[in-house]
């Protein structure tokens, strides 16, 4: 084995990683990567979903260990055997999967990760830190509520407050902008920014190409677990990148809009007058009417935390309707069981697959099947029939261009490929109806597409959708009609051609005062 | 039934109750760390006769109380090395642990049964000396008896307003965010179970050298599983196991009174009262998604690879 060099020494490097290797059972997830940090720069880690990112970010956080490999601090062999070394060297991260504990307040959750926490508890010194830096980096969140009560975008607001506090002088934030509005994401660009200008380093990790080129310094593209190259943002280009992640070009797809058969046909879904109430902070639905017609894509624009996670429960049946009624392929079905929902044919893709639609410890085959175990029982439940289940998916898999290992818990899946999970799972059977939240989260280029152009041929062979988005490119795009929900209300209905994305984005942000001065 | 008679009750209630709530705080600070500790009856067992052979030997009950304290903390040390260490099944453990403690502590005790001690001496209550001496003496606590509250406050404050109780609370929820955090979920595990277990040797110190006062065996009669019910009783809070360790025993007591008193129940029926209680009381408070079991309580911790 040829000896390791430490890297060359320059001024503003920062931590060298060298030959670094990591093989899970059946995969090699890293294999010899080298990647250079410098001091105030903003570094971007483009790949596919399964490329490695992750897996190597949590080697340079100590949460796992290199099979083999060197890393260098300031020039310095520095041995990363936990978390606890990585937080000693000022190297802080904000996982993917989020680490947040549900049965912990928000504060709670922050002290965890402090440095200097004391040995008693300043729950309101806590509070306040809290209190002044999200005040400070437009950052809103409530330090005393439950994290189990936020919705997933202040949960990520959380993750990031967790790490501006944690006095780290390496960032990594793995998919930070993945669950943000629009704003959201500019404010922290600008965050990321500041914190450039005072000489940290930040790794960050996106799927969303445009964001790369707005704020990253370099990039590096991994490919099957290698580095397939590192780029000055100057000299890249979307189209290069593209062609250095998937190896081809790729082109999106032809959304077709002449399928809107409403008024011939009864609605697939209908909410008339629906009112909801949740628990702690979640938010109450107000008089919701809406219609799902078939082969027709209704899209919901709204910042998350705004009743959307709402809307997909009490359609499902999770919450209950307080008032209103619901149809379900012309039934009414206002207090039906969330089993009987799924069986009549409706499909729910939920804003956080992990806690909310998978079983972590399971198999990815278990989870294929967990949905729809009457589906697959055989000789009244005593065994299930496997390979029905492995044939059905892979159906779809081959439809979609994707590919999951089968016997692999859920929760070693790479982010994306968990998603890719459960949006295989979801259209399997065609569904006639979709309800999809965040459908593309997570997801790289590639995957988007073929998610796209699944939602579109499902709405081809007449089934409905729901298609619950913070993208207002995505429901642009796809959606024959937009409504706005805010606070919990529809604010507004519109087809996509009849408004813009700055209306939209007023009314989602309940700034409708200046709209209407505009216009 | 006479003014005496309830007093009786209470008084009973107070003795037998504090040996619960000091067995069942241990049991929560095991829990609210991820562990299921089966194995409390053997780990009391082993305490009990321990100090109370100590005290026999020296005849100083203090002496035993400390022999107590640190045999309960060894006996957990034990779980912990199969659980934590060798990752076996927490609910196997436990009870492999239990019928170990069943056989060491008869050993252990076995030249003791029906030895007379010294126990833990009696501090009267101040303003109760000018009672007559049938009351008052229903009153003579032992040291123990007035530390149990302040403990349980103790143990609340600890777990809920400290560093180290966010920790061990955290490696209870997900072990691997504690992990993230900096913090080993092995050693926090390890040091729960051994705070844990002084608990519990506290526990039984008190039923050996200062309530009964002898040692028989098996002389636990079901204390430990009680006080694994009872943490599932008090939601994994400190302060709420304060009024479920006095409810029970008080229960307990009071079933026994009317047994005493030639009341025409079956007496297997009467000895249900406790538990009916229990569970009334446990449908009255319902559950809320706040109050919940620690997340990964009795999930081995794997690491990370
Ligand atoms: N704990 C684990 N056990 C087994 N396999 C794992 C584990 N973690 C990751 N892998 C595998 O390693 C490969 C790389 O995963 P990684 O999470 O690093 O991908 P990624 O680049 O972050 O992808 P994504 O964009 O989907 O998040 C994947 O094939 C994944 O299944
Ligand atoms: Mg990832």
């Amino acid at each position: 084995m040829p000896k390791l060099l430490p890297p060359e020494s320059h001024p503003t490097l920062m931590i060298s990683m060298r030959e670094i290797s990591k093989t899970f059972p059946g995969v090699v997830a890293n294999d010899r990567i080298d990647l250079d940090i410098y001091r105030a720069e903003i570094h971007a880690l483009l790949g596919e979903n399964g490329a490695g990112k992750s897996t190597l970010m949590k080697i340079l956080y100590g949460f796992y260990r290199a099979d083999s490999g060197r890393i260098f601090l300031d020039g310095q062999s520095l041995s990363i055997q936990s978390p606890h070394d990585a937080r000693l060297a000022q190297i802080g991260m904000v996982f993917q999967d989020f680490t947040l504990i549900p049965a912990f307040s928000v504060a709670e959750n922050i002290a965890l990760f402090l440095p200097d926490l004391g040995a008693v508890l300043d729950i309101k010194d806590v509070n306040l830190r809290i209190e002044q830096l999200s005040a400070r980096y437009n950052l809103k969140v409530n330090p005393h509520a439950m994290v189990s009560e936020l919705s997933i975008g202040e949960q990520q607001k959380v993750e990031i407050l967790k790490l501006l506090l944690s006095d780290a002088r390496l960032l990594i934030l793995d998919e930070p902008t993945r669950v943000l509005a629009p704003h959201e994401v500019d404010a922290l660009f600008q965050v990321l920014d500041g914190l450039r200008k005072d000489g940290l380093a930040i790794i960050l990790i996106t799927h969303k190409i445009n964001e790369v080129m707005e704020c990253s310094d370099r990039i590096t593209v991994l490919r099957r677990g290698r580095v397939v190259g590192t780029v000055p943002q100057p000299d890249a280009s979307e189209s290069m990148l593209v062609e250095m992640m998937f190896e081809k070009k790729l082109s999106d797809v032809e959304v077709s809009r002449s399928v809107i058969r409403k008024g011939a046909l009864q609605p697939l879904l209908k909410l008339h007058g629906v009112y909801t109430r949740s628990e702690g902070l979640g938010v109450n639905l107000v008089d919701i009417d809406l219609e799902v017609c078939p082969g027709e894509i209704v899209g919901v624009a709204g910042v998350s935390g705004n009743g959307q996670k709402e809307l997909g429960d009490v359609v499902l049946g999770m919450i209950k309707c307080l008032k209103g009624t619901k149809n379900l392929f012309g039934k009414g079905v206002t207090h039906h069981s969330i089993q009987r929902m799924r069986k009549s044919g409706i499909s729910y893709i939920p804003e956080n697959p992990l806690t909310m639609a998978a079983a972590p410890f399971m198999t990815v085959l278990e989870n294929m099947a967990v949905t729809k175990t009457w589906r697959y029982a055989r000789q009244g439940g005593l065994r299930m029939d496997w390979q029905a289940v492995m044939t059905d998916i892979e159906n779809t898999m081959k439809r979609m261009g994707f590919s999951l290992p089968w016997y692999v818990p859920a929760r070693s899946l790479s982010g994306g490929n968990l998603q890719r999970m459960i949006i295989v799972r979801e259209l399997t059977h065609d569904p006639r109806l979709i309800i999809a939240s965040y459908l593309t989260r997570g997801l790289d280029v590639q995957s988007t597409i073929a998610a796209h152009s699944a939602l579109i041929q499902a709405r081809e062979n007449g089934a409905g959708v729901l298609l619950i988005s913070e993208s207002l490119e995505e429901l642009f795009k796809l959606s024959d009609r937009l409504i706005v929900l805010y606070a919990g209300r529809i604010v507004g209905r519109f087809r996509p051609k009849e408004t813009d994305s700055y209306e939209i984005g007023h009314l989602m942000t309940g700034t409708k005062v200046q709209h209407d001065t505009k216009s | 039934m006479t003014l005496l008679s309830v007093l009786g009750v209470l008084s009973s209630a107070i003795f037998s109750g504090t040996s619960l709530l000091y067995t069942t705080l241990g049991e929560i600070i095991d829990q609210r760390s991820g562990i299921v500790n089966l194995g409390l009856e053997g780990v009391m067992l082993v305490s009990a006769s321990s100090g109370f052979a100590v005290t026999a030997i020296t005849d100083n009950p203090y002496l035993g109380v400390l022999v107590s304290i640190l045999a309960g903390a060894l006996m957990n040390m034990i779980l912990g090395f199969l659980v934590i260490s060798r990752r076996a099944n927490q609910l196997a453990s436990g009870l492999a642990l239990m019928f170990f403690g069943f056989g060491l502590s008869a050993w252990i005790g076995r030249s003791y049964v029906g030895a007379k001690i010294n126990g833990l001496p009696r501090i009267s209550l101040p303003g109760l000396s000018n009672l007559p001496v049938l009351y008052s003496s229903l009153f003579n606590f032992d040291l123990l008896i007035y530390l149990v509250i302040p403990a349980a406050i103790l143990v609340w404050w600890l777990l809920f307003h400290t560093r180290w109780g966010l920790g061990l609370r955290a490696v209870g929820e997900n072990a691997d965010t504690a992990y993230a955090s900096g913090r080993n979920p092995l050693r926090i595990r390890y040091q729960a179970l051994f705070v844990g277990g002084l608990l519990v040797g506290l526990g039984a110190a008190h039923l050996s050298i200062a309530y009964t006062m002898n040692w028989t065996e098996y002389m636990t009669a079901g204390r430990g599983f009680i006080a694994v019910a009872l943490v599932i009783f008090s939601k994994w809070n400190p302060l709420r196991a304060i009024v479920g360790a006095l409810l029970f025993s008080g229960a307990v007591a009071f079933q026994l009174l009317l047994q005493s008193s030639g009341i025409q129940i079956s007496p297997f029926l009467l000895d249900t009262i406790p538990y009916i209680l229990t569970i009334l009381v446990l449908i009255a408070w319902g559950g809320t998604p706040k109050h919940s079991a620690p997340a990964s309580l009795g999930r081995v911790y794997q690491g990370t690879e």
